[in-house]
């Protein structure tokens, strides 16, 4: 008997959608099975973790909170995704992005929030382009392994985070804190009644989720970045420009994220500090692969792991269990997620 | 056949019959290798060679016929079971794990290495063969170090460690440098005198007439001949490997000659090897003309079509396309000097398979106006556009929604010419524009190539098939290791003539 793999020509798109779901339910089992060893009843743990993250209306909106940087910087992915360029550097993008506008928000004060504002979501945008494009075009001119740069970049942002906050931006009236000094109240974002929910990057993010489903599949730079991603050799043949494909992704991808870190240091912590993402732009990368790249579906799953980071906060006061517990989930999905990926390009059959 | 010292050959194949879905690759052949022999299979393209050779390796099952094995009936359905029975393939393309040094990529899988230390007495054997065959290589070299000649002997001794004693490789000088080349021959003999059997698939005429004792020759699936190379020379072989039927032609109407469209001079690039592929290449293409470009794969024909569409870069030497200097401009800004490529690989180079007939259709020609407005698509032009060319050039697909890798190779080719054609091209750049087609398909795309000429285009066609070539050409030049042996008027010209080209005989 000999177990053999034949590639499935088409993909039919019940399937995706089945193979999808499927993927996460399946991964639930073997997470239990970790708590377990922990000592934890895994149901109880499963029970928390639902009730936590959609069960009130303030875990809902908490849940809704954290899938608005995941919105943002998975939908952004989806896009050098496409073009099977991969970018593991959304968490330095978003960084950058927090980091640019804050350097206006302090810098401006004084500016109407309907000027200052925007002027942030801007600079972020640009700031967190740039730091995408600059791994972009070691890709594209040095043949440099962009995920290597990338993810090398996170670090550079980071530290770069770290050295304002201890140095130069240190806020005065902090106690010492590596804070930056509050926003005036026109760099800060309106939020959604008493909940933290600061809705203008969440319309921000559907906008953009629907409008890079445009791109992709409607326009021009779409049509070239799906023609590089699936035949870059046609694409070659048809005359499309290599660096500027992917100078494009890595700038939208870039700026995505960068808008993603305006809005938490604009709408959530209203400076700029350590720890103003516990890992987004790397949970984006199972958010808008578990999407299959689709930015409508990106909205879907960023829900979902919006809800485990709320989720895993709930069972660490409630069970005792250290906040990484949460990455045992990325990371047991992420395996359903590319095990499903492989189900559907291929159909195993069992010969005698 | 006379069978010499009645000995039993150490392979024999009978009656085998291969069929894949539209082609026949092999049809009954039967082929045999003796101890101590190189025995070449020559033939062109698509001949069947290598379907024949994957076959005894056991990659692939005959639909019929039967192999055996020093006289004894066998069935292998694996290259477990070919390693087995002792015979042993070594792949154009390596399967080395380059970080990893000699004896431990020749011990990776070996059965019969220690558990512990394996390498150690690998590293003998590697040694031992080196002496007895001139297998030269350092066992603690790490691959990537390694010129390609040496990779190669690493494949070599890989077969030779698990017990070949029959070795196939798949045109193996491909990747060789002449001095290379050499080098390996020595083995081949060397290995042949110690009693190994070597079978050597090329379609290189001066080297199957160099290094082997016998060689059966292969075309469209069938044995033409197996005859000792002494008894034979390039000029036959070179007309059985392409075939003597008399070549009826299609009444080729003579079009009013018009302007140069397409000049090369003196033309110089390097292939992906980086070894010097074209050595100064001039002609040119005449509106209303078809220029022939015959000869034998790999001398350089790929290469000149790519520089010629901007793909490569011209080391050098010019371009010129109607006037105007085009050397190492885009692929974007020749194509749009209204050139059209039909590519050598097509599904490879000319198609986006996961993308939709549709979608396939406009691949050169998305960007221009009447497909968009402004950065947006225009879905219903593209579809509208799309119809049309699908019933104009009979493209049989059940819509242009359906992803192009549903559709036939020849239903491929009907819409690459389609999308090519469709934006009335200047020059014509066609690369074996009918290879592996079906008759229909091919007459249905010489047919559109000689309507492109009777409009004016100028049509630069590269083909292994001579008989494409005599047929369509209105001149032919023909390639030789890089250079145009001649050009001649295909009216006048004969086979002979040309074939002698092919094996790089000079016409004057």
């Amino acid at each position: 008997m000999r177990i053999k793999l034949e590639k499935r020509t088409v993909v039919p798109k019940w399937m995706v959608v089945v193979v999808s779901i499927l993927s996460v339910l399946l991964s639930l089992p073997v997470i239990a099975v970790i708590f377990k060893l922990k000592g934890v009843d895994p149901i109880l743990a499963y029970k928390k973790i639902f009730t936590g993250a959609f069960g009130s209306t303030y875990g809902l909106s908490e849940t809704v909170v954290k899938a608005i940087p995941l919105i943002l910087c998975g939908v952004g992915l989806a896009i050098p995704f496409r073009a099977l360029i991969w970018n593991i550097g959304a968490e330095g993008q978003l960084l950058i992005g927090a980091i640019v506008s804050t350097g206006i928000a302090l810098k401006f004060p004084d500016w109407p929030a309907y000027i200052l504002l925007p002027t942030m979501f801007i600079v972020g945008f640009i700031g967190g382009a740039v730091w995408g494009m600059i791994p972009g075009f070691l890709r594209a001119k040095l043949r440099a392994n962009e995920v290597i740069t990338t993810l090398m970049l996170n670090y550079i942002a980071y530290k770069l985070l770290e050295y304002l906050v201890y140095g130069p931006w240190k806020g005065k009236e902090e106690w010492g804190f590596p804070y930056t000094s509050k926003f005036s109240p026109s760099a800060q974002l309106p939020r959604l009644f008493n909940t933290r929910i600061h809705y203008p990057t969440l319309i921000l993010g559907l906008v953009l989720a629907i409008l890079t489903y445009i791109l992709i599949y409607r326009t021009k730079w779409g049509y070239e970045i799906r023609v590089v991603g699936e035949n870059p050799e046609a694409a070659n043949y048809a005359g499309i420009s290599h660096l500027k494909v992917i100078l494009l992704v890595m700038a939208l991808s870039g700026g995505f994220a960068g808008l993603a870190g305006v809005g938490e240091v604009a709408g959530i912590q209203h400076r700029l500090r350590l720890g103003i993402s516990p890992g987004y732009g790397y949970t984006a990368i199972i958010v808008a692969w578990l999407g299959r790249l689709h930015p409508l579906a990106i909205v879907l799953t960023s829900l979902l792991f919006g809800g485990l980071l709320v989720g895993g906060d709930m069972i660490q006061v409630a069970l005792g269990l250290p906040f990484a517990a949460i990455d045992i989930f990325n990371g047991v999905i992420l395996f359903f997620v590319l095990a499903g990926d492989f189900i559907m390009k291929y159909k195993i059959r069992i010969l005698r | 056949m006379v069978k010499e010292k009645g000995e039993t050959p150490v392979v024999q194949m009978k009656g085998i019959t291969k069929r894949f879905p539209g082609v026949l690759a092999n049809d009954y052949i039967d082929f045999e290798v003796r101890k101590g022999e190189v025995h070449a299979l020559l033939g062109e393209n698509g001949a069947g060679k290598t379907t024949l050779m994957n076959i005894l390796y056991g990659i692939y099952r005959p639909d019929e016929g039967e192999i055996y094995i020093r006289g004894k009936k066998v069935e292998i359905r694996s290259p477990k079971d070919a390693i087995k029975l002792g015979i042993g393939m070594v792949h154009q393309h390596f399967m080395l794990v380059y970080p990893h040094t000699v004896a431990e990529n020749v011990a990776l899988g070996l059965k019969g290495a220690s558990l512990v230390n394996p390498t150690k007495s690998v590293e003998k054997m590697i040694r031992e063969f080196g002496e007895k065959y001139g297998l030269k290589v350092d066992p603690n070299a790490r691959i990537w170090q390694l010129s390609v000649g040496e990779q190669q002997r690493v494949e070599i001794i890989k077969a030779l460690c698990r017990g070949a004693e029959v070795l196939i490789l798949d045109e193996p000088t491909s990747v060789l440098t002449p001095g290379e080349t050499k080098e390996l021959f020595k083995i081949l003999r060397a290995m042949a005198k110690e009693g190994k059997s070597i079978i050597f698939i090329s379609h290189k005429l001066d080297e199957v007439m160099e290094v082997s004792d016998r060689v059966t020759v292969l075309r469209k699936g069938r044995v033409v001949v197996t005859k000792k190379t002494s008894e034979t020379n390039k000029v036959e072989l070179a007309r059985m490997m392409v075939g003597r039927e008399v070549i009826f032609r299609i009444k080729r109407e003579t079009v009013e000659k018009g302007r140069v469209v397409l000049q090369v001079e003196n033309l110089h690039a390097l292939n992906d090897k980086g070894l010097l592929a074209l050595k100064g290449v001039t002609f040119n293409v005449k509106e209303g003309e078809i220029l022939g470009i015959a000869g034998v794969a790999g001398n350089g024909q790929r290469e000149l079509v790519e520089v010629i569409t901007g793909l490569r870069k011209a080391t050098k030497g010019r371009v010129i396309i109607m006037g105007e200097d085009v050397t190492n401009k885009s692929p974007r800004e020749i194509a749009e000097k209204k050139v059209a490529h039909i590519p050598e690989e097509r599904i490879r180079m000319g198609l986006v398979p996961n993308m939709s007939v549709a979608e396939n259709l406009i691949l050169k020609r998305y960007r221009e106006p009447t497909f968009s407005r402004g950065l947006m698509l225009d879905k219903e032009k593209i579809e509208e556009f799309a119809k049309e060319l699908v019933k104009k050039y009979e493209i049989m697909t059940p819509s242009i929604h359906t992803p192009a890798k549903l559709l036939s190779g020849g239903n491929i080719q009907r819409l690459i010419l389609a999308r090519e054609l469709s934006g009335s091209p200047k020059l014509i750049v066609a690369a074996h524009p009918t290879y592996g087609l079906d008759v229909a398909a091919t007459e249905y795309i010489r047919k559109l190539l000689l309507e492109q000429k009777k409009k004016g285009a100028a049509v630069l066609l590269v083909s292994e098939d001579l008989e494409e070539i005599m047929e369509l050409s209105d001149r032919i030049a023909v390639m030789f290791e890089g250079e145009v042996m001649g050009i001649v008027d295909a009216e006048k010209a004969s086979i002979e003539e040309i074939g002698l080209m092919m094996a790089g005989v000079k016409r004057r």
